[in-house]
């Protein structure tokens, strides 16, 4: 129950955040929160690393982190090129 | 299994997220935004691998090959490339979370309802976030036709598809443990979902698309995290998903139509009314002429749209317009809000080629001042410029807040061919009598305007 509770409250959060970013930054926001989305790594983790596993599941858990790990790194990553672009701009007026 | 340290710990990551993500929202502090919340997943990740009894040789090998394969694509991708690059990396976290809701599956005997919930959830939306982030990459690389695909009785097969999977979900969740089958069924139906709900969405709605598909990526890990009670999934899946349904409520918005239209629209598959016949003929203009037309105009409007990024025009775009400047001219940028293939592609674009941000406009900003601009420059753009939106009811684009370049002194559009655009819809403005036609790929037809005003200076 205290997690569902969590969840609500962070969703509201969520629209409390973003709802008024400019729309020149959409698609850094999009991929930046792509990148957070990401996040499912943890579970990748935990299912790859028991020992007790099945080899299946720990087969699954390794190909979990992989893909999250790309989408992790890889959204980071091109997260912050576009926004150095966006910055250098900013600094020769 | 977790300590109160790893709690305290994930507590940190997400209060890094929810700054990283405050920051992000206003452009002057985006970057340190965005290096914010990576600091809040390494952090999560270091304190999942401090839990007790993990085997950490497969770990580093999925680590190791992740972060390259990640960091290659990553850098090497180019920016007009920019949405099917996250579209594909939206489709890897989707399918790590079906992953990672199948392994919990496999090695948690015992499970209980409210556990097996989430699971077949991470399950099929996981699913349906892979292959639809594929279908929407495969579309937006061009690797299959972006017109919709559509075929008969296609809303029924996708209704009773959502309604078997509801069938499978919930009996799946009242005996885990004794329903495989269930499960298997769930991944199927799952991938067959994200195909089938992505290919009816021609390529001009993409912006919409590829914004509900991230949302539904957060929605899989938040999934995830109620498998595992994880509170740090629960909370960073439930700011993605909330995050992208602001995306997608701000496209349609954007578009003046309701999400459903949208996803079962199929606009612009040729099927019903695709709007009035044109009446009359595109005069086209050479580049010299519209070098002159160029040179004696006192105010300039660019609309750049998606002819631009195919073409990687921004470079030569932003080169041209510093020349209409030093010449005397006013130049600026309109942006329409779904230009393009994903919310803010332009924007990303522009900023590429350096654009200065003063010059950039948005629809309501040019609107109103659009009879007393010169010349507006049309580069690739047809939808978001297209007058039947605001004047023919039976246009599929009827309604849509459109740039009415129509009523500027003079209009270049430059196009590739007369084509309809990627809504397939005819454009009224082509014929229009202050509109001129100006064929060819817009990045060598800027070169050639270039080389107009370079030649006549020297």
């Amino acid at each position: 129950m205290l997690l569902i509770f969590v969840f609500i409250l962070s969703i509201f959060l969520g629209f409390e955040l973003i709802n008024k970013v400019p729309s020149q930054l959409h698609t850094p926001l999009m991929s930046g929160s792509n990148a957070i989305s990401g996040i499912t790594i943890v579970g990748a983790l935990v299912a790859a690393g028991h020992t007790e596993n099945s080899v299946f599941a720990t087969a699954l858990g390794v190909f979990a982190i992989v893909l999250a790990t790309i989408n992790v790194v890889g959204g980071y990553v091109v997260t912050d090129r576009m926004l150095r672009m966006f910055q250098s701009k900013k600094k020769q007026p | 299994m977790t300590t109160q340290l790893q709690e305290l710990g994930y507590i940190v990551s997400a209060v890094l997220f929810i700054i990283g993500l405050k920051l992000m929202s206003a452009q002057s502090t985006a970057r340190r935004g965005n290096a914010i919340s990576a600091v809040g997943m390494l952090l999560a990740v270091v304190v999942t691998l401090m839990q007790r009894g993990l085997e950490f040789h497969w770990i580093a090998v999925g680590l190791v090959a992740g972060s390259l394969l990640g960091t290659v694509m990553a850098m090497r991708v180019k920016m007009t490339a920019m949405p099917e690059m996250v579209a594909l990396f939206n489709g890897f976290g989707g399918l790590a979370s079906l992953f990672v809701a199948w392994a919990e599956y496999d090695f948690r005997p015992g499970m209980t309802a409210a556990t097996a919930a989430p699971t077949i959830l991470a399950i099929l939306v996981g699913g349906v976030t892979f292959t639809g982030s594929f279908v929407a990459f495969a579309k937006l690389a061009e690797w299959m036709p972006g017109k919709p695909l559509l075929f008969r009785g296609q809303l029924p097969l996708n209704i009773v598809l959502l309604l078997v999977s509801l069938v499978a979900a919930t009996l799946f969740s009242m005996a885990p443990e004794s329903s495989v089958l269930w499960l298997w069924a769930a991944i199927a139906l799952g991938l067959l979902l994200g195909v089938l709900l992505v290919i009816p969405i021609g390529g001009a709605d993409m912006p919409v698309v590829i914004s509900l598909l991230n949302s539904y990526s957060g929605i899989a890990a938040c999934a995830a995290g109620f498998i595992i009670s994880n509170t740090v999934l629960i909370v960073s899946g439930a700011l993605v998903g909330a995050s992208g349904i602001i995306l997608t409520q701000i496209m349609c918005k954007a578009m003046n139509r309701s999400l459903s239209n949208v996803l079962f629209g199929g606009v612009g598959a040729g099927v019903g009314g695709t709007g009035t016949d044109l009446q009359g003929e595109p005069r086209p203009i050479s580049t010299g002429d519209a070098y002159y037309v160029l040179e004696s105009a006192s105010s300039i409007l660019i609309v750049p749209g998606y002819g631009m990024a195919v073409a990687q025009a921004q470079h030569v775009v932003k080169e041209l317009a510093e020349i209409l400047e030093n010449n005397g001219a006013e130049v600026r940028f309109a942006i329409h809000a779904v230009a393009g293939r994903m919310p803010g592609h332009m924007n990303v674009l522009l900023a590429e080629a350096d654009v200065p941000y003063e010059q950039l406009a948005e629809t309501n900003d040019v609107n109103p001042l659009m009879p007393s601009v010169d010349v507006v420059l049309v580069i690739g753009a047809n939808d978001v410029v297209n007058p039947a939106a605001r004047e023919d009811k039976s246009s599929p684009l009827y309604g849509m807040p459109i740039i009415n370049v129509d009523q500027a002194r003079t209009v270049i559009v430059m196009k590739r061919s007369m084509k309809a655009g990627f809504a397939g819809v005819d454009n009224p403005l082509f014929v229009a009598p202050n509109a001129r036609m100006l064929f060819g790929d817009a990045k060598q037809t800027l070169q050639a305007l270039v080389g107009e005003f370079k030649s006549a200076s020297a």
